[in-house]
């Protein structure tokens, strides 16, 4: 540290006491180091959310005319996107999927989590890799496997055939909200395990001894100290799985047919086939609005469960 | 120490549980090697036979190696990059009180949770209003963004595992800031800087929807698997791909996180 201080002064006499100003703050500020190590992460990451975003929300009040784009700003988007049913319907079931495959993949994944954080003494990285490795891998290819597993002449239904269990496929695996809903909870498992895993882990055991101290059963104790401290957990496990499950593409049209079709498929289409990137601007937009918003409804709402047990 | 041993004790449920958990995450995923190797073009029990055919097929296959090649410059461009911005990035986070840290952190992470549906349209909206070409490069970003707070979550228990006064003394025995992160952070780093390059590569590697929005006529990887699946009679040979390359991401994460592995012990241990 000495070294540094002389070399400064000496640099203060012969440099222009501009650059000396900004060696000296490039030394002595914290602060200003920090930003700069970070400053080109933060200039990237900023440019590439906020500018997109912003012209996102720009081109949503724009209309298309022909192959370009009528810049005069409406609302009409959407109010069409609110008066025709077919937006609703589908930002609902949107909703309603993910809901549904937030709710499953959370309880299953909690045992799992509970296990590895109060069962498993050696290992427990290897047990967390093991859990955590699918989720690395290509989710276009995870997607491509419960089509084989679930298809109409897929792993389940020919092995069930060919046990002679049943005679003729079952039609309802493939092409619907189920396959849909498994899949989304199969996919994003890893999602909910390691905040789960966290929250769970990061509990003092001697709390638990003292409620078998006091006469609390396995149960009793689960319920009144392990759970609600290991509500943090649970509620960013929900919102990590519901908010981008909502927005999926690939696994409602890999596999959900015409009663599993979600928003992004509409979303897309908007910029694909249909050709109307201004309304898909504004879905997009409407999307994020609702996710935002039942989001901070969960939050507040889980707050003030907390409140009340405490 | 008895009073302890109640919560110690195995939980047979709870480990049948587990073992069924396990399963269920790995065995849909499998089917895709096990028929690969079938001896037909329609993917059902009971099997056929066994054959190799449908590798050599693909082998043959030109736009297969386009597709890999597309796929592994991108890759290899996102892993360094991001790599790279993640240590200065992650160095700043642990090292430094830094004032709005915790949203600036969360902002970062932003691309982790948000819908990339979203994010592709976005990016694609504002490349077309500045009227950048879609090619390879606009691909790049967009995985790079995707990339970025993975290799930073990566090296930042790395970054926390290690004894801050190694580098205090580096600087006491007179070496100036940019020498002692070669010569000390550097190494005590390079595990995770070495997970992150595989991870990030693995992610950018396997990644469909921004690629799909954001690519022009050079198609990666799993850009070329969605085009081959409309088409029945090229499911075989789909099958065979995508277990190569689901057994290259095994390997690679698996790779990553084994070298890697030490980061969060030495993070505990470290607090």
């Amino acid at each position: 540290m000495s070294d540094q201080s002389v070399y400064n002064h000496s640099t203060d006499n012969t440099s222009p006491p501009a650059i000396g100003w900004l060696r000296r703050r490039l030394y002595k500020s914290e602060k200003f180091r920090a930003f700069s190590l970070l400053s080109p992460t933060i200039l990237f990451m900023g440019f590439a959310i906020l500018a997109p975003f912003g012209i996102l929300v720009a081109m949503s009040f724009w209309t298309q005319s022909g192959f370009s784009f009528d810049t005069t700003l409406t609302v009409a988007n959407y109010q069409k996107a609110a008066e025709r049913p077919i937006y609703g319907a589908l930002l609902q079931r949107s909703l309603w999927i993910s809901g549904i495959t937030t709710v499953a993949t959370v309880i299953l994944c909690y045992p799992m989590a509970y296990f590895v954080a109060f069962h498993v003494h050696r290992n427990k990285m290897m047990w967390i890799v093991l859990m955590t490795l699918p989720f690395w891998t290509s989710y276009l290819l995870r997607v491509f496997a419960w089509k084989v597993v679930l298809g109409y002449e897929g792993v389940i239904n020919s092995a069930l055939i060919s046990v002679g269990l049943i005679d003729a496929p079952l039609e309802f695996l493939l092409y619907s909200q189920s396959a849909v809903i498994i899949t989304l909870a199969h996919a994003w498992a890893a999602f909910a395990i390691l905040p789960l895993y966290v929250s769970l882990e990061k509990i003092d055991r001697s709390l638990l001894e003292a409620a078998t101290d006091l006469g609390d059963g396995p149960m009793m104790r689960f319920f009144r100290v392990t759970l609600p401290l290991s509500l943090p957990g649970v509620i960013s496990a929900s919102l990590l799985i519901f908010i981008p499950t909502t927005g999926d593409y690939i696994t409602p049209t890999l596999l959900g047919g015409p009663d599993g079709s979600m928003i992004g498929m509409l979303i897309q289409k908007q910029f694909g086939a249909i050709n109307n990137w201004p309304m898909g601007a504004a879905l997009s937009i409407i999307l994020m609005l609702c996710i935002a918003g039942i989001s901070a409804l969960f939050i507040l709402l889980t707050m003030f469960v907390r409140k009340r047990i405490s | 120490m008895s009073s302890g041993s109640y919560i110690k004790r195995p939980n047979r449920p709870l480990q049948v549980y587990a073992a069924i958990f396990l399963v269920v995450l790995y065995v849909p995923v499998l089917f895709l090697p096990l028929f690969s190797f079938n001896d037909s073009i329609y993917v059902k029990f009971p099997l056929s036979g066994f054959t190799t055919k449908w590798y050599f097929e693909l082998w043959d296959r030109a736009p297969v190696w386009n597709a890999l090649e597309n796929s592994l410059k991108v890759g290899f461009v996102v892993a360094t990059l991001s790599t790279f911005l993640g240590i200065f990035a992650a160095k700043a986070i642990t090292r430094y009180e830094i004032p709005g840290r915790g949203p600036l952190v969360s902002f970062i992470m932003l691309p982790l949770v948000v819908p990339l549906i979203i994010f592709g349209v976005a990016l694609l909206v504002l490349l077309s209003q500045l009227g950048i070409p879609l090619s390879l490069y606009t691909v790049t970003v967009g995985h790079l963004i995707i990339c970025l707070p993975f290799a930073i979550a990566t090296l930042i228990p790395r970054f926390e595992g290690f004894d801050q006064s190694i580098e205090e003394a580096s600087a006491d025995l007179g070496e100036n800031a940019w020498w002692t992160f070669w010569r000390v952070t550097f190494p005590m780093v390079a595990p995770g800087v070495l997970a992150s390059l595989m991870l990030t590569f693995t992610v950018s590697f396997d990644e469909f929807i921004m690629a799909f929005f954001l690519s022009g006529t050079e198609p990666t990887l799993p850009m070329y698997i969605w085009s081959q699946l409309r088409f029945p009679q090229e499911f075989p040979s789909v099958l065979a791909l995508a277990s190569l390359i689901l057994a290259v991401s095994f390997l690679m994460v698996f790779l990553g996180q084994w070298i890697n592995r030490g980061a969060y012990t030495d993070a505990a241990k470290g607090k």
